[in-house]
């Protein structure tokens, strides 16, 4: 029965996630995908974004900076440079990483400083959206 | 019969040996600790990086990634993976016997046989014997970070697509507990699906073609380098937690001797006093009856 998924979300730091889901969501390089249980092998890398995945109805999520997912019939693994839970960023701590990846930016100074600084502005975005949306979520 | 002097000496010293073999103790389990932590983190993701490519390298064609292709080649390189401290048992002695075995079963098959060293030890050793080395890491583990796998991993595919070698063996000590280390002979390249398959279950095998997403080439141009990487760090953490759970248990063994010597020498020393003042008494005793 094509009932729930198993996702795992991995990182070279540690196994963050193991659990049955009833979908994922995540976010592709070229585009959001979705999985549900039954899914045709597909293997993609990830972009900077968010991963969802629902369990029930309740809907949980995480920033995955950089990765890539391997889908199977029966499971999803998420390899992941860095992933967080929307839970466990640290808000204050994003938000000052915006800031700080802002005024590099302004700086400016050579083609891959500058690349760097977009590319970890990115990053520090998508993690203050998502914390914060479920900050939201959590006190509403 | 030594002199009581010189007992006392010989205790003094082995009391300082222990001393120093149990603070070494204590400095190893802390380390290890660390690199336990590290490796266990780092085993999943380097597990199922490779469930992912030994999958992958069945379904893909080969010449569509040049670190994917097969070469009927001669040139073999092994990579032995060895400590830059010594103190730690029969670690780094049962890399070498394993890699020196290796690499005459290679030259048995006519193969040539380069060597790539990590560690201090096995270069010391190789180099007194002259073995073929190419390359060579010291100094890796004092402060062993992803950088350094960036680095040997790097270093390791350029020569592969260069041609260097054909084929790479990692000779290297596993974690398998803290008083338990296992030497592993692997092989890297090239990938092979069936030598991988043991540590992942695969369910999709049957499942017919995958999709990509980007293309194909794309995906595993971003892919491969990465898992050589990833392959690199884990061999090398896990040699960090391998060889300070060996340098622990080694010098368990060594405190332990050191105090079993100490109980016996100071026995004797404490026999040889006791005979001394003995004789001592009985010349007293001696000396008062003549008198009488």
């Amino acid at each position: 029965m094509a009932g729930t998924i198993l996702l795992e979300v991995v990182t070279p730091e540690k196994l963050l996630l193991s659990q049955q889901v009833d979908e994922v969501i995540a976010p592709g390089s070229e585009g959001e995908f979705g999985v549900l249980p039954g899914h045709c092998h597909f293997l993609s890398t990830l972009r900077i974004g968010e991963l969802r995945y629902r369990i029930g109805d309740q809907t949980h999520s995480m920033a995955v900076l950089w990765g890539f997912a391997e889908v199977t019939p029966t499971k999803v693994t998420v390899m992941a440079e860095v992933a967080e839970k929307a839970e466990d960023i640290d808000v204050e701590r994003a938000t000052a990483k915006v800031a700080d990846a802002e005024r590099r930016l302004q700086a400016g100074g050579l083609p891959s400083d500058v690349k760097e600084a977009q590319i970890s502005l990115e990053k520090a975005r998508m993690r203050k959206k998502i914390a914060e949306r479920a900050r939201k979520t959590s006190h509403a | 019969m030594p002199s009581l002097q010189s007992l006392r000496r010989k205790i003094a010293a082995f009391k300082n040996t222990q001393k120093i073999t149990k603070a070494m103790k204590m400095v190893a389990a802390a380390k290890l600790k660390r690199s336990q932590d590290r490796i266990l983190a780092a085993r999943p993701y380097a597990h199922k990086m490779r469930g992912v490519l030994s999958n992958l390298s069945q379904r893909v064609n080969r010449s569509s990634h040049p670190l994917l292709q097969k070469r009927e080649g001669k040139k073999v390189e092994v990579l032995v993976v060895t400590s830059d401290r010594g103190l730690c048992g029969g670690f780094n002695g049962n890399i070498v016997r394993k890699s020196s075995e290796f690499v005459r079963q290679c030259e048995a098959r006519a193969l040539q046989v380069n060597l790539s060293l990590v560690g201090r030890k096995g270069r010391d050793y190789f180099r007194r014997r002259s073995w073929p080395i190419r390359q060579e890491w010291t100094g890796v583990f004092d402060k062993l970070s992803f950088e350094h796998a960036l680095d040997i991993g790097a270093d390791l595919t350029d020569n592969f697509v260069k041609g260097t070698f054909d084929e790479l063996y990692v000779v290297y000590n596993e974690f398998k507990s803290a008083i338990q280390q296992r030497v592993i002979v692997e092989k890297l390249f090239p990938v092979d699906a069936q030598e991988e398959f043991g540590s992942a279950p695969n369910e999709g095998i049957s499942g017919g073609g995958y999709l990509y997403e980007p293309d194909e080439a794309e995906l595993l141009s971003a892919l491969i380098p990465k898992h050589f990487q990833v392959q690199a760090y884990r061999i090398l953490l896990e040699s960090a937690a391998a060889e300070h759970g060996a340098r622990m248990a080694a010098m368990d063994g060594a405190t332990r001797n050191a105090g079993q010597l100490i109980k016996k020498v100071t026995l004797y020393y404490n026999k040889t006093r006791q005979a001394a003042i003995t004789k001592e008494l009985m010349d007293i005793v001696g000396g008062a009856e003549a008198l009488k």
